[in-house]
Parts: structure tokens; C-alpha cells; sequence
């Protein structure tokens, strides 16, 4: 099944543990340069909104790779990185509209998320639950329920003061 | 890796930066953060030198496990000879600049000298600059930071700083990072600025070896859901340590109006109040208690005044202390703490003398410039806070701290504040507590709940829990006591406290996620396995109390160099002689034991190997080796 990982910024603390569970999955180190995600911030307005490949349909990443090296994986639902093709030339940095195509500036590569290949380090310790890996099929029923939630205290109030 | 970070000693008065690997023996010695950082002003400050002047030494260190799967592993340490008590001058701070210095190749700086004008430190990936600060001069907190981001081109560059309070001296000034994370004890702030150094930033993009990072991710993972499980760690998610009020309030352990009374009668400033504030909360780096709010004045005078916090110790500051009920006024007055750079609780303690003094007529309006300094005056409060912070009139005189300031004062004004060691101390009333007592009289860097609080004391536990806490892992057989009113056993809890309060400090990991104020949080085991995985380096949970002893020894040494006898482990009279009035009847009538106060100090000494005086036996030093101190390793 088909899985998303979505952002809710307003459950975000900031703590960018995601940063670091990344780093150290992927490389071994904790160096968050190196990270797949990265936790943005508006210290002064107290706003935090993690940044990672949004895994695109039709992704400006693939279109400009010359040398096909990345492409779309069905069964993931993910823009998969085959470093066997890959050259360096950071064509998709460049096209990437959220910066989700990074340099690993150690390993003297591109780098982007692979969701782990289906179990994303970064969710399991996302304490909060910004971060979620949720079925494609039903990304936007949660949310649904979140606002539902939200309308039906306002709906049984209503309600009983009839 | 981790463990090659390095030292750097920088001399101000001539722009000189040297750095310096950090021995492994030394690693072995004392871990790193706030052990290192002892060892380095006993051995590199002279003894008697003026805190405010030049020949002061100034540490900022992160700790061993800063930056690792340590969970909340973000403290930054800070210490000198403090300008506050001329002891040991120690504080630390989460936020984002530990983390990042590890990654510009730091562990421990070392600050000599005074710079000539206002200068601020640039550290980048293993290079250290230091930049002109003439136009940072003047800046608060906040807008300090943001004004370096802006001149260094990168957001992404995190920075400590003083605000005004600290480049106008003010004895207690805090160093911040972020909106809200304070070094507030001891007053480091005033020695940056005594310094001429508004600010150290870092940014660094260098490797952070995790010795085994599977082992560490999966160990990590476990003790996450573990913390996350506790009631403690749920009930600090939603309302940060506000919470404490609502149990210490009901029962009568807090000070109000100074100290005469121990419970705000009527108080309406409880945390839930947060929520018509709030924006969400926010996290340290690494951590998942995410313990302080994020909030946002909406109406009113006060209206767009955003901050994060605030702590139960503001709620005491702008509370209880000085008879205030209305809990924006602790918004505001936490918002001015943080832009100016100021010690909340010392603030707070001071402005409750104040009013206190102001009461008993030993202040009049002749002294405050006409300002009515009476129990529940909001506006008067935050006046002061102000004054305090630019010592302007009175505020001039409170921002000496304590022990000057009521010299300047005269009268009998000093018996009416409370404080150990010249620090005032929180606003807690330990009357009722012998064991809370004997903390804050034997605290290294004064009245202080940070050094050696045995606060899970408050909840009765059975001694079967008692005895799996404290009967190890250094073995200790003798009583113990759950009733929290008992003196019997109590020394033994505040001793443990203290080593493992100690050893979080030298690896840089939140005190919240230890037993501080939950028996279920993680102790020395835990600390031997994530110290392991993370770098390696092996000790057991009973070699990690011998550094911790040997940390805290050395602090005891240093105050003992700067004059520190018996008289000065000891409480203000009030706590003698001044029963508790109100309150649940546990906590009603209460006052401390002259005669048993001074025997657990003994047992206390004993437990320490401290001869009846407090001084470290030779066999004690023998043991930590500790016997060849300054010892000049680096």
C-alpha cells in the first residue's frame, strides 16, 4: 500500500530530532548537513515547519536528469536515486522547488529522502506527530477528521442550546 | 569523532586563539561539559581575582553526549568565578548552541582578558574569529541574535548573547541563546560583559561520529517511548513546569510576599491559564518534552508582546514572591527577563525583598523614586524589573545582588533575604522540607533546586522505591525516610542528587529526562549504556558517580580557595526561627530544626568524606585524585 509522509507543522516543537535520526540512519554520523530533513524556523515569530522531498508525481528532478538516474518508484511511492547512473551534476538541486535534493558535502553526492525504504526514521521518533506516514489513499480523510473534530465542538454546542 | 572535539583558549585583551585536542585521560577524568569546565577554572583562574575584571576565566562548554542519541542532549555550560558570590560560578542552558559548536569542532572554550571595545566570537568549522560588536552594543536579547544572522549571511547560525543587563553588569545577569533558553544562575551574563563579549556565534558543518549508531538509534528509540510513557513526561508536554504550582500552592511550599507566607491565598495563576496564550509548544534540540510554550499576547496594553516559557520559576518571580495575581504580568514579566538578559528568579527574589523592605519602612519613597513598591503593584514590578536591568535608581542597588545590595541599604535589611551563599533563592519555602532545605544551604553555587534537589521527596514514595533510587550505585545501607517533613536519611538523597545532577551536567543532557521530578526517569545505568553506544568509552554506573564526585569535589575545593567555610552551608534565620503560617497541615508551622539541620550537615559532610568543617579529607582526594590539584593537564 501506497504511504505518504506528511508534514503537520502546527504538532512541530522544533527539536529537529528528525534531523539528527536521519543523519544518523543514512551516514552513520550525526551532522545535519547530511540530513534528508530539515526542521526550517521563524524564531522570532515562534513558526517551525519541517522540509523534506515531497516525493513529486511529476517531479522536476527526474525531468532534468540527463542521465535518467532518478525515477519514480510505484510501489514506495517515492523518486528513487540510483547512485549507479548519477553523476554529480546537481541539475535536480537546482530544479527542486523545496530543496529536497541536498549535497552531502562528506560523501561528494546527491542526497534526498528514500522514506527509508518504507519505515521512515525520522516518523518513528516524531514524538509529536508532525510527521506521519499515512496511506495515500486516505491522506486527506485524516485531515478531514482533524477538522471534523474541531466543527463538531462547535456543531454540539450549537446543538444543545437549542 | 565525538570525542575529538576540541579546546579552544581564546585571550580577548590580545586576539589571541589557541586550540588544543582534549586527552582522552581527561575524558576519563571528568567526561567534559560541567565536570571539564571545573577543572579548568580551578586550574587556569588565579585565586581571589576580581569577577568583573580581566583576569577572571569564563568556560562554555557542551557536554559529552551534546548532539548524540541522548535524548535532549542540547545543554550548553557556562562557568567562572562568580560575580554574584565570588564562589563557583556554574550555569547551564539548552536551546541550539551546544549541538552546533560540536559541529564547528568545539567542545570547551576557555575566555581570557578584556577586548578592548565590544568584540563578539564567530566560530566556524574549527576556525575562530573574533568580529567587532560595536553595533550589537545596546541590543537585547532577541534582536542580538538576529542582527548576527543577518551581518554572517546565514540563518542557520545559532549564537549566545548578553543583552543589556549583562554589558551594564548587572550582577546576576543570565547568557541566553533562542528566545528563552538562559544560563540565569551565577551570573555569567555580567562576566561576558565585564568581558567587552556581547556574543559567541557558531555554525558548523562538520561530522558528529556516533560510535554505534544502530545500537545507539534502536537504545534511543526504546528509551524514548519509555520517557514519553511517564506521567511526568506527559503532564510537562502540555504545560511545562507551570504545572508545579497547582501541588506546591495547595500545599504551602512556595513564598509569598517575600517570605512571610507560603501559600498565595486566592491564587489564580495557574497553568491552564497558558492555553488562551498559546501558540503550540517548543522543544530543545533533540528533546520530546518540548517543555516550554510559545506565546502571544493578543489584546490589551500588552498586546503583540510574544516569549516563550514561562517557567514556574517566572510564575514565581511575577507571582507568588511579589503578591501579584495575574498572570500576564508573569508573561510580561518573563518577556522583559528575557529580552534584557536577566535571572528570573534572582529578579524576582530581589523585587520581593524590595517590597518587603519597602513594607518594614527600611525603603521609603525617597528610595524608589516614588515608586510604591507594594505586594500585588504589577506595574511597580515590572518597573523594577526595568530599572534593574539599566540600574537606574534603586535598580542600581538590587542589580548588586543580595549581599552588596544590602550593605548599600543598611539597616537589618540583609535577616529579611532569602538567600545562601549571596543567591538568592528560588521561590520555593523549604521549611517544611529538611531535605529541600539542606540542597539549597550546601549548593555550590548558592540557594539553588539545580545542584542537588531531591524532589521526588515531595511524593511520599514507598522506601522500597526509596531504596532502588538511592541505595546505589555508589552502596549506601543507612535510612532512609518517606516522609518528606523527616530529617532522617535526607543527607544520603541530597548527596545522590547532587552526583546525578553532576554527571547530566557533564554529558549535556536535560535534567528533566533524569530522576529530578519523576522516580521513573533514567539514572547512572542509563547514562553507562548511552555514553557507550554513543562514544564508546565504557564506565560503569559506579565509576560514573566517582566522576561526578570528583567533579563536585573539585567545585568544593574551589570555593574553599575563595574562602568558603561551614557558616557559609547554612540558611538565612527565618528559616530557624519563623515557622510556617499557612498551608495544608503538613506543611503549617513548620520550621527547620537548628540542632538537626546541623547534624544532617555532619552526615552530609560524612557521606562526602568532608572532615566537620567541609573540607575534603586528604584520603578523599587521595581517591579522586584529586590530591596533586591544579594538576595543569590542559
Amino acid at each position: 500500500m501506497e504511504r505518504i509522509l506528511v508534514v503537520d507543522h502546527e504538532k512541530c516543537t522544533g527539536c529537529r530530532l528528525c534531523e539528527m535520526v536521519c543523519s544518523v540512519k543514512h551516514t552513520g554520523v550525526n551532522n545535519p548537513t547530511r540530513s534528508r530533513i530539515h526542521v526550517i524556523k521563524w524564531p522570532l515569530e515562534g513558526f517551525e515547519l519541517p522540509m523534506l522531498c515531497m516525493q513529486c508525481e511529476d517531479a522536476p528532478c527526474i525531468a532534468v536528469c540527463p542521465k535518467d538516474a532518478l525515477s519514480r518508484d510505484p510501489v514506495l511511492g517515492r523518486v528513487v536515486l540510483n547512485y549507479d547512473l548519477c553523476i554529480g551534476c546537481k541539475m535536480c538541486v537546482m530544479a527542486c522547488p523545496f530543496g529536497g535534493m541536498g549535497i552531502d558535502i562528506v560523501a561528494r553526492q546527491v542526497i534526498k529522502c528514500d522514506l527509508c525504504d518504507g519505515d521512515p526514521t525520522c516518523v518513528r521518533f516524531c514524538h509529536p506527530g508532525a510527521l506521519q506516514f499515512v496511506p495515500a489513499s486516505s491522506v486527506n480523510l485524516i485531515k478531514k477528521r482533524d477538522a471534523g473534530l474541531k466543527l463538531s465542538e462547535v456543531m454540539k454546542k450549537a446543538f444543545a442550546a437549542r | 569523532m565525538a570525542l575529538k572535539r576540541k579546546i579552544a583558549y581564546i585571550d580577548l585583551s590580545i586576539g589571541e586563539v589557541k586550540t588544543a585536542p582534549i586527552p582522552i585521560e581527561m575524558r576519563k577524568l571528568y567526561l567534559g561539559g560541567r565536570g571539564l569546565d571545573m577543572y579548568l577554572l580551578y586550574n587556569h583562574l588565579e585565586p581571589g581575582v576580581d569577577p568583573l575584571g580581566p583576569d577572571n576565566v569564563l568556560t562554555v562548554s557542551a557536554g559529552l553526549l551534546v548532539g548524540t542519541l541522548a535524548s535532549a542532549s542540547a545543554r550548553t555550560h557556562l562557568g567562572a568565578r562568580s560575580p554574584l558570590t565570588g564562589f563557583i560560578g556554574s550555569s547551564n542552558m539548552g536551546g541550539f548552541f551546544a549541538p552546533e559548536l560540536r559541529w564547528a569542532g568545539f567542545d570547551h572554550l576557555v575566555i581570557k582578558g578584556k577586548a578592548d571595545g565590544p568584540v563578539y566570537l564567530c566560530i566556524h568549522d574549527g576556525e575562530i574569529e573574533v568580529r567587532d560588536a560595536s553595533e550589537l552594543w545596546g541590543e537585547d536579547i532577541p534582536t542580538t541574535q538576529e542582527l548576527i544572522k543577518e551581518e554572517l549571511g546565514d540563518p542557520e547560525v545559532k549564537a549566545l548573547c548578553i543583552g543589556v543587563a549583562g554589558e551594564n553588569l548587572v550582577r546576576f545577569a543570565n547568557v541566553m541563546t533562542g528566545m528563552k533558553n538562559a544560563a540565569g544562575r551565577t551570573g555569567m551574563g555580567a562576566v561576558m560583559g565585564s568581558k567587552n563579549l556581547k556574543a559567541i556565534a557558531v555554525r558548523g558543518t562538520m561530522d558528529l561520529e556516533i560510535r554505534f549508531p544502530e545500537e545507539a538509534l534502536e537504545y534511543n528509540d526504546k528509551l524514548l517511548e519509555h520517557i514519553g510513557s511517564t506521567k511526568f513526561a506527559q503532564i510537562m508536554q502540555k504545560w511545562g513546569t507551570m504545572f508545579i504550582y497547582g501541588v506546591t500552592n495547595t500545599t504551602g511550599l512556595v513564598r509569598n510576599r517575600n517570605f512571610q507566607l507560603n501559600q498565595q491565598v486566592g491564587g489564580n495563576i495557574e497553568c491552564e491559564h497558558i492555553e488562551e496564550y498559546s501558540l503550540g509548544t517548543e522543544g530543545c534540540y533533540g528533546c520530546i518534552i518540548h517543555c516550554r510554550h510559545k506565546y502571544l499576547i493578543k489584546e490589551g496594553p500588552y498586546a503583540g508582546t510574544y516569549g516563550e516559557g514561562p517557567e514556574y520559576t517566572s510564575q514565581g518571580a511575577f507571582g507568588m514572591e511579589v503578591g501579584c495575581n495575574n498572570f500576564e504580568t508573569i508573561l510580561v514579566g518573563n518577556h522583559l527577563v528575557n529580552k534584557y538578559g536577566l535571572d528570573t528568579l534572582e529578579v524576582g527574589s530581589m523585587i520581593a525583598w524590595a517590597m518587603e523592605l519597602y513594607e518594614k519602612g527600611i525603603l521609603t519613597d525617597a528610595d524608589t523614586d516614588g515608586l510604591k513598591l507594594e505586594w500585588g503593584n504589577d506595574e511597580a514590578v515590572l518597573e523594577m524589573v526595568k530599572r534593574i536591568a539599566q540600574r537606574k535608581g534603586l535598580g542600581d542597588i538590587l542589580a548588586e545582588g543580595p549581599l552588596r545590595a544590602a550593605e548599600r541599604i543598611g539597616q537589618d535589611s540583609l535577616k529579611y533575604n532569602i538567600h545562601v551563599k549571596g543567591m538568592s533563592n528560588l521561590h520555593s519555602d523549604e521549611r517544611p522540607t529538611p531535605s529541600l532545605a539542606l540542597g539549597i544551604a550546601t549548593s555550590s553555587r548558592g540557594a539553588d533546586h539545580l545542584r542537588s534537589r531531591p524532589a521526588i521527596d515531595l511524593y511520599h514514595l514507598p522506601e522500597h522505591v526509596l531504596r532502588r533510587i538511592y541505595g546505589g550505585p555508589k552502596p549506601y545501607d543507612g535510612p532512609l525516610s518517606s516522609d518528606y517533613t523527616s530529617y532522617v536519611g535526607k543527607a544520603r538523597m541530597v548527596q545522590w542528587q547532587e552526583m546525578m545532577y553532576e554527571a547530566i551536567d557533564c554529558v549535556g543532557v536535560c535534567k528533566y529526562h533524569t530522576i529530578f521530578l519523576s522516580p521513573n526517569l533514567i539514572a547512572f545505568d542509563e547514562l553507562s549504556k548511552l555514553i557507550y553506544y554513543n562514544t564508546g568509552l565504557e564506565f560503569t554506573p559506579q565509576e560514573i558517580w566517582e566522576i561526578a564526585d570528583r567533579a563536585y569535589t573539585v567545585e568544593r575545593l574551589f570555593n574553599i580557595r575563595e574562602g568558603l567555610t561551614r557558616a557559609d552551608d547554612w540558611l538565612p534565620d527565618r528559616y530557624f526561627d519563623e515557622p510556617t503560617p499557612i498551608g495544608l497541615p503538613i506543611a503549617r508551622g513548620k520550621s527547620i530544626d537548628r540542632e538537626k539541620f546541623k547534624q544532617m550537615i555532619d552526615e552530609y559532610y560524612e557521606l562526602h568524606g568532608w572532615d566537620e568543617d567541609g573540607v575534603p579529607r586528604p584520603e578523599t582526594l587521595k581517591k579522586l585524585g584529586l590530591d596533586g590539584e591544579p594538576s595543569h593537564m590542559l
